[in-house]
């Protein structure tokens, strides 16, 4: 080769609005052969319609892209597959009930006289897996019968099996453990080696610092910074982000933990937990570590009665005993759900609905409860239309807010939170913090589950660590470290 | 996430008919049908006509609602109907008085929807083979109480029901019609079990997370949506002035289409009472507009299909925004 290579892929000038909303006002992005480029930013930034105008499924107002010195314009997201563009999506797309060779060929099958060539798909699947270093994974299994890191491995031997030059990853370690983020890093450096282009899309600042060789900042639509990972740490990337420093992330003010509002002795669940107790008093946040898996949403669920109760006792300020969610709400407590999407929240339904449904009279009065809701929402300062909007026209964010509002709304003390940040950007967390902060202050109890570690030693009072379905004692932040909670949740500790 | 929603560029004649949903379609069909037949169509006479044929249909409907709101589905109110008016002629000929006799084939409709919503809540069955099932097993029952045959009793003031009045008055019946859809709305949006309903056809997890006791709303769902076919049974067997196990054979097509047109989404958590009763006249005025214009029942069948489709393609235009 002589001359200047050119990148693998510049954009320049991206620019898309939907009516009268921005999305994105002038956005470039240069990514060269055999790197794994970050692109961070906040939710709403950008970054969801720039990869889909990347992968074809929507197209840009102004700009220009070019792919190895090519101009570049797919008019569908199969144009950008045949370019060399894969995405693998945080949802993933697979079918569950088609085999693994079937998936990793689904929509390039290859033909011979009009039929299905089953051998050659299988060849081109099975070396796909061989290039991914995991020639293990049965072809012939159905894809429903795989976890979920192989089904992303799948996902990206599809990518691979189209001779993909730039695969587009996003967040794809939310939904992994530990163990299997691991091993995801390894196969990303395995296929940067061999000159493939990563796009790597993540929350996780850490994560992007360890894997990433440059990055790309979007900021309010626009890209506000690009360079060498090396050159910068979390702390800069995440003031990049959100424009303002955020040094004061967590928030723990002095707080007096009061009487005991919730005592779990020996609880077990169905299959988890296997053993949990601990007391929750008032005025406190009690952390909750442990690994996916773990049981520690179980746990939760079962405390507050949607999961069935084996055997053990709970103790919910004066009332003893299992009860159901109905009667849990009427007690006092109230629960905040990991799958907001799913579970936490009714998204057709309109924010006064999902504020209102544990709590309504016999007899409901629209008007009213809009006008209630609206208070909730400027107290919470979510960014809406009004108290009859559709949840899930929100942003992730201020989805959260709603489900956190609905538990202040319906007179919560006891507040049971399953990983109350997850999917949220950084200026909402930082919002999340402060709120569960003049929680406490104010007399209520929190119980938080997380998987992000500097999150509850940075909130927490005391820590508890869970390691399959058995929940270790629950001890002062001080004495923990975010090693020591590995060591615990991993069952190495000493 | 933003989406093409607010796209000017965008907006045509078809935004404006869907923004108007179903009361603008039923405004085009009432024209059409006035311009073509002037003299026959647009008439006191016929308007009550028109309105007798949607009572049945349409009360039977206002249930419906409520079960395609949380999401399910009743195939069994055809079979509820001729079920219902054999029950009512049954007793009425076993001597019961009319009040009695209407009262107990209402009930015995809920009965059956109380099976079936049992079964589905229950047993976790799909409602939509639970009530294929008992579509079959009704309409089986039906004809041996009656022993396949119509049942005629003794003239009471029950068939006074449906029949239109002096100056082409409506019907009791298209009166007791009006009235429960206005007590269904209002149940539907000034009452608790109301607001559960819409929360359980939304997303049944988040239901019970809020404390929505999910099975039991479910359950009370598909006993009004059968009670609801028994009170369209008692109109039907004053409209036949018998009971017939044969009759009301295909209705449940007619009365999920009626809620269909009037913008409920079989997918569960939307649905509105206006609109069903919008989506039951329109059925009835298309009906009788074809026969007006001499049109033959296949016709009727082609339009009536090609509306259902047409409603829904426009339900998609106003909330997607193609």
């Amino acid at each position: 080769m002589s001359g200047i290579t050119p990148p693998r892929l510049r954009l320049s000038g991206i620019a898309r609005r939907f009516g009268a909303t921005v999305a994105l006002d002038g956005v470039d992005l240069t990514v060269n052969p055999g790197e794994v480029h970050a692109l961070v930013g906040e939710n709403g930034a950008g970054k969801s319609t720039l990869m889909r105008i990347l992968s074809g499924a929507l197209i840009a107002d102004a700009g220009a892209m070019e792919l190895d010195g090519r101009s570049y314009a797919p008019r569908s997201p199969q144009e950008a597959r045949t370019a060399g563009i894969g995405m693998v999506n945080q949802e993933l797309a697979i079918a569950r009930h088609l085999s693994v060779a079937e998936n990793i060929v689904l929509g390039a099958e290859p033909m011979r006289r009009g039929l299905l060539d089953a051998v050659e798909a299988r060849r081109r699947a099975a070396a796909a897996l061989n290039e991914l270093g995991r020639p293990d994974i049965p072809l012939q299994a159905p894809a429903g019968r795989l976890s979920v890191a192989e089904l992303q491995l799948v996902e990206i031997a599809r990518a691979v099996a189209l001779g993909c030059r730039i695969i587009v990853l996003d967040e794809p370690t939310s939904s992994l453990t530990r163990a299997d983020g691991e091993n995801l890093f390894r196969l990303v450096r395995r296929m940067r080696d061999r000159g493939t282009s990563i796009i790597y899309i993540s929350h996780f600042l850490e994560e992007v610092q360890a894997l990433t060789d440059r990055y790309t900042v979007l900021r309010d639509g626009v890209s506000v910074a690009t360079g060498l990972t090396a050159g910068v740490n979390p702390g800069d990337l995440a003031r990049l982000m959100v424009g303002r420093p955020v040094s004061d992330l967590y928030v723990r003010s002095a707080r007096q933990p009061g009487d005991v509002v919730l005592a779990v002795r020996d609880v077990a669940g169905a299959r988890r937990p296997v053993s949990a107790s601990f007391d929750l008093r008032r005025g406190e946040v009690l952390g909750i570590a442990g690994l996916i898996g773990a049981g520690r949403s179980e746990l939760l669920r079962t405390i507050f009665g949607l999961d069935a109760v084996r055997s053990g006792s709970v103790r919910l300020g004066v009332h003893a005993g299992p009860a159901s969610p109905a009667v849990r709400w009427k007690q006092g407590a109230g629960f905040l759900s990991e799958d907001r999407k799913e579970e936490g929240l009714a998204l057709d339904l309109s924010l006064a609905d999902n504020l209102t449904l544990p709590r309504l009279g016999w007899r409901v009065h629209p008007r009213g409860l809009a006008i209630e809701a609206a208070g909730w929402l400027d107290r919470l300062g979510v960014r809406c239309s009004g108290p009859q909007q559709r949840v899930g026209e929100l942003s992730g964010g201020n989805q959260q807010k709603i489900a956190l509002a609905r538990l202040l709304r319906n007179g919560a003390d006891v507040l049971l939170l399953d990983e109350p940040t997850r999917g949220v950007d950084i200026g909402a967390k930082q919002n999340i913090y402060r709120l569960v902060d003049e929680l406490a202050m104010a007399g209520k109890a929190v119980l938080m589950v997380s998987s992000y570690l500097p999150e509850l030693l940075g909130t927490c009072d005391r820590i508890a660590v869970m390691c399959r379905g058995v929940l270790g004692p629950a001890r002062p932040v001080s004495d923990w470290t975010e090693h020591a909670i590995m060591l615990a949740a991993t069952g190495t500790a000493a | 996430m933003p989406d093409d929603r607010h796209s000017p560029r965008r907006r045509n004649w078809l935004h404006l008919i869907a923004a108007g949903g179903p009361v603008v379609g039923l405004v085009l069909v009432c024209l059409l049908f006035g311009i073509l037949r002037f003299r026959t169509f647009v008439s006191i006479d016929n308007l009550a006509i028109v309105l007798e044929q949607t009572a049945v249909i349409g009360i039977a409907a206002l249930g419906m609602t409520l079960v395609i709101i949380i999401g399910g589905i009743d195939l069994a109110v055809g079979s509820v109907i001729a079920l219902g008016t054999v029950v009512v002629a049954v007793l009425l000929q076993h001597g019961w008085p009319p009040v009695a006799a209407a009262v107990g084939g209402i009930a015995a409709s809920a009965l059956c929807g109380a099976f079936s919503g049992l079964l589905i809540t229950r047993l976790r069955l799909l409602p939509f083979v639970v009530t294929l099932g008992m579509m079959g097993m009704l309409r089986g029952a039906a004809k041996l109480i009656s022993q396949e045959q119509p049942i005629y009793p003794d003239d009471t003031w029950l068939n006074l029901l449906m029949k239109i009045g002096a100056h082409g008055a409506p019907p009791i019946g298209v009166w007791l019609f009006l009235a429960l859809a206005v007590l269904a709305a209002a149940v539907l949006r000034f009452t608790r079990f109301g607001r559960h309903v819409f929360a359980v056809g939304s997303s049944e997890q988040t239901a019970r997370l809020c404390g929505v006791p999910v099975e039991r709303v479910k359950l009370w769902v598909y006993v009004i949506g059968a009670a609801s076919g028994g009170v369209a049974a008692v109109l039907q067997f004053a409209y036949l002035t018998g009971g017939d196990p044969t009759t009301a054979s295909g209705y449940e097509l007619n009365v999920i289409a009626a809620v269909v047109i009037g913008g409920a989404s079989l997918s569960g958590g939307q649905g509105t009472i206006a609109g069903t009763v919008v989506g039951a006249l329109i059925m009835s005025v298309v009906a009788n507009g074809c026969t007006k214009l001499g049109l033959e029942n296949a016709v009727q069948e082609i339009v009536t299909g090609a509306i259902i489709i047409a409603a829904v393609l426009l339900d998609y235009v106003r909330r997607r925004g193609i």
